[in-house]
């Protein structure tokens, strides 16, 4: 029996089809993994579903029976619930008044919040969450906002969850707990849709997959079927390659660059607490952390961008501790976090982004002021063709690509003016498969070709995949910092969340 | 004694419209919209609380009509800024200047004159049967505009729909994450439709203390400033209906000390920035900003659009 059918779903965003005839199935009881690159048609497929958005073609059946579903409202009427990547929670309010908003338990016509925390411990209790009702959700950590997401879920009553990229934002070990949840849930005879791109993660929970591509249904599996190598063929529509050449660490790794007693305080807090961190040509250090754990300060340290903090930082022989951005640009080239808000602007053409923060340079610039238009599309052309970005041309805005081949033309802009130094903070974020083993490709060439490679990332895959070296970043300390292969992924992740003596990183 | 006396009195008849903007304010920013429209609702209320007054011949349906008025700016503001998504503060700032010229024409039209109404009849004052016996609590609030009382119902009134109805719930949560608020199907826009206009009615009872509460007439660009110094107060009362109103009285004091100061031999000019110099040093030192409803500002759009 299905409790979901959708079937023939098209939807088209002006004009183009973001979902082209798909139909998926979901049995009762089965957790299934929706799979596919960003821009696939997943999430705007359960948009649908939960009535965010109306399909403008197709019929959609809720436990055999079809219904129309417009409005979250609706959807959740029919018991169909969802958990938003961004969470939709408020900070300020406690987690029962955060649940029972809009279906608030009343005394006469007050709000009965007693009945509301009553409620919640209850249902919280019969899942075996450990949630204080009374706690305010800005107090929670990431791990458990997503709890109280799902018990907004239970409180309605739903008998099917959608789950969007449930595990984007959260560790190895809250990873672990979120699918032991799901797994009572699935016990308790629910529904469960997870969205995701991670391979890893679907096979270890799923029953089911459905892989969509550019908006149509590829494939509908259960999860005996197919591995890892399967899934990403399918997801991509072509092989991809998992592992990574990488040359043999040479034996003469020249220092690079050399911080010393790095402390930052922001708001009376410590955010980077004495990191001293060498860094040598010719290997990738990973820094890996739960993020918020003090890695924008060290990029913004790294860059130029934080002038205030205590401590040295030595390039080569050179003292440039307090250096602004733009002297920090002459040694270290920077990859940004968040490519929108660091990275380029969104109006430019592509060109005019090509050499943002390069722009004063001799090759780019007349004595006179005056750009050197010739050079600077020449460049741009070599850059769009040697890092693959999908792009109408030169003049195209950068805001209109998608978002790997944006992330491909920072890349390629840093790549081409650095050779010596090269910041990489978190740089496939949001970037597919494809695209993602591209960058990873060419941030192992500039290693093997000498450069000192600082790769910061939540991403515990890619950390483990690239680095030489991995430093564990904890509430603004290095709590470790070791060889890649010392460490397995769960020893990584205890470390990441601050457990520092061995026997806890054992458990 | 009685000069701290008559401070504290004079502060508390200076806080009443002051406080009941303030009210507005915490209204319509815990909705999700900046009020900066609060100086041109107070002038509405201090003109139409004139014209209802000199057209009924009764100050109570002066203030009625009032609040009618201030509805309609309030329904105005939300128009501009909920419906055409218009830069809150600039929405604000129009609804100002249109009721600084508005109240002008119609004074033209009305009175003839473009300074002054004439004397309309007034509110009037309320001598508490029993409050005016006991000493202290006699001079300060014995005898006093019954905006007085009306401002405590109101106080009260919002502090439990915001924080005890339901209705508050969804209007608070509006204000900190209207996407939240849709995504459990709560009717977004209608609340903050709602809210707005009852802010405007706050903020035209304000100003309709300052005509027929206080002086019993209207004149031009009567209201000066004080919806701005109510968002101030907004801000130092952290967004707390309560808190908020007896913030307003810190303005209060300092109003009413500069009165009192006007006889000493201090240049004028000096004394009378007095108020807005404690506001801001206020300010300064206020650290309140993080309890400012997370997307007061951000436009919201309701499904299909």
């Amino acid at each position: 029996m299905y409790a979901v059918e959708m079937r023939n779903i098209t939807k088209r965003f002006h004009g183009t089809p973001a979902n082209h005839h798909v139909n998926f199935c979901v049995k009762a009881g089965e957790i299934h993994s929706l799979l596919g690159e960003n821009g696939a048609g997943k999430t705007t497929l359960m948009n649908i579903l939960f009535g965010l958005y109306k399909a403008d073609s197709g019929t959609i059946r809720i436990h055999e029976k079809e219904t129309k579903i417009d409005s979250p409202m609706a959807a959740i009427q029919q018991g169909i619930s969802m958990v938003h990547q961004h969470f939709m929670l408020v900070d300020s309010l406690t987690v029962a008044e955060n649940i029972v908003l809009g279906h608030e338990p009343k005394k006469g016509i007050f709000f009965d919040r007693e009945k509301a925390f009553e409620k919640i411990t209850e249902i919280a209790e019969k899942y075996h969450f450990q949630i204080d009702a009374r706690e305010q959700v800005g107090n929670l950590s990431v791990g458990v906002k997503q709890r109280v997401e799902i018990l907004k879920a239970l409180y309605h009553e739903s008998s099917v969850l959608i789950l969007d990229e449930p595990t984007a934002v959260l560790t190895p070990q809250e990873v672990d707990d979120l699918f032991r949840v799901l797994r009572d849930l699935k016990k308790d005879g629910k529904t469960i849709i997870i969205i995701t791109h991670k391979l890893k993660e679907t096979m270890s929970i799923a029953d089911t997959i459905t892989v969509l591509r550019k908006g149509e249904t590829i494939t509908t599996l259960p999860i005996g079927e197919v591995n890892e190598e399967k899934l990403a063929e399918l997801m991509v529509g072509r092989l991809v390659s998992f592992t990574i050449d990488k040359k043999p660490l040479q034996s003469e790794r020249p220092v690079k660059m050399k911080l010393s007693h790095i402390t930052v305080s922001k708001g009376g807090k410590k955010s980077l607490k004495d990191v001293s961190l060498t860094i040598r040509g010719g290997e990738i250090l990973g820094i890996a952390g739960v993020e918020g754990n003090g890695q924008t300060e060290l990029i913004e340290v790294l860059t130029g961008l934080c002038a205030r903090y205590e401590g040295t930082v030595i390039v080569g022989k050179e003292d440039v501790s307090r250096s602004n951005a733009k002297k920090m640009l002459d040694y270290v080239g920077h990859i940004p976090e968040d490519r929108g808000k660091r990275g380029f602007v969104k109006n430019y053409t592509n060109w005019e982004n090509m050499i943002l923060g390069y722009h004063t340079r001799p090759d780019y610039i007349t004595k006179a002021g005056i750009l050197k238009r010739k050079a600077i599309q020449d460049v741009t052309r070599k850059a769009i063709e040697e890092y693959d970005v999908r792009t109408d041309g030169i003049e195209q805005t950068t805001g209109s690509l998608s978002g790997g081949n944006q992330q491909k033309l920072i890349v390629g802009r840093v790549l081409m003016h650095h050779t010596g130094i090269v910041l990489a903070a978190q740089p496939t974020r949001g970037v597919d498969i494809g695209a993602i083993e591209y960058i990873h490709s060419q941030l192992v060439r500039l290693r093997d070709e000498g450069a000192a490679v600082i790769l910061i990332s939540a991403d515990l895959d890619e950390i483990v995949k690239l680095s030489d070296e991995i430093a564990v970043l904890y509430e603004g300390s290095i709590v470790t910092r070791k060889s890649a292969d010392a460490f397995t992924e769960r020893s990584l992740g205890a470390y990441m969340l601050g457990h520092t003596r061995d026997e806890e990183v054992q458990a | 004694m009685d000069f701290v006396l008559n401070l504290l009195a004079g502060a508390i008849r200076v806080t009443i419209p002051i406080a009941f903007a303030a009210l507005a304010g915490v209204l319509s920013e815990r909705s999700g919209v900046i009020n900066m429209g609060l100086e041109g609702m107070m002038l509405m209320g201090s003109f139409f609380g004139v014209v209802g007054s000199y057209l009924t011949g009764n100050a109570w349906l002066g203030l009625l009509v009032a609040m009618a008025a201030g509805a309609v700016v309030g329904l105005f503001m939300a128009v501009f800024t909920i419906s055409f998504k218009c830069e809150h503060m600039l929405a604000g700032v129009g609804i100002n200047i249109l009721a600084s010229g508005l109240s002008i024409v119609l004074l033209q039209m009305i009175w003839e004159t473009r300074g002054k109404s004439s004397i309309v009849e007034g509110l009037g004052v309320v001598s508490a049967p029993l409050l005016n016996r006991i000493p202290v609590v006699r001079e300060l609030i014995g005898t006093v505009s019954p905006m007085f009382y009306l401002l405590l119902v109101c106080v009260f009134l919002v502090w439990i729909v915001l924080y005890h109805m339901p209705v508050g719930l969804r209007v608070r949560v509006i204000g900190d994450n209207p996407f939240m608020a849709g995504s459990m199907g709560i009717k977004v826009y209608k609340y903050q439709y709602i809210s707005l206009m009852v802010s405007g009615m706050l903020a035209a009872m304000g100003g309709a203390y300052l005509s027929i509460g206080d002086i019993n007439m209207f004149s031009k660009d009567m209201v000066s400033g004080r919806g701005y110094i109510a968002l101030s107060m907004v801000i130092l009362g952290g967004w707390h209906p309560v808190k908020v109103a007896a913030c307003g009285l810190i303005y209060g004091l300092a109003q009413s000390l500069q009165f009192r100061l006007q006889t000493v031999e201090i240049p004028p000019q000096l004394v009378q920035m007095l108020p807005y110099v404690i506001t801001i040093l206020v300010l300064i030192f206020a650290r309140n900003r993080s309890k400012a409803p997370a997307m007061e500002g951000v436009h919201y759009y309701q499904k299909g659009e």
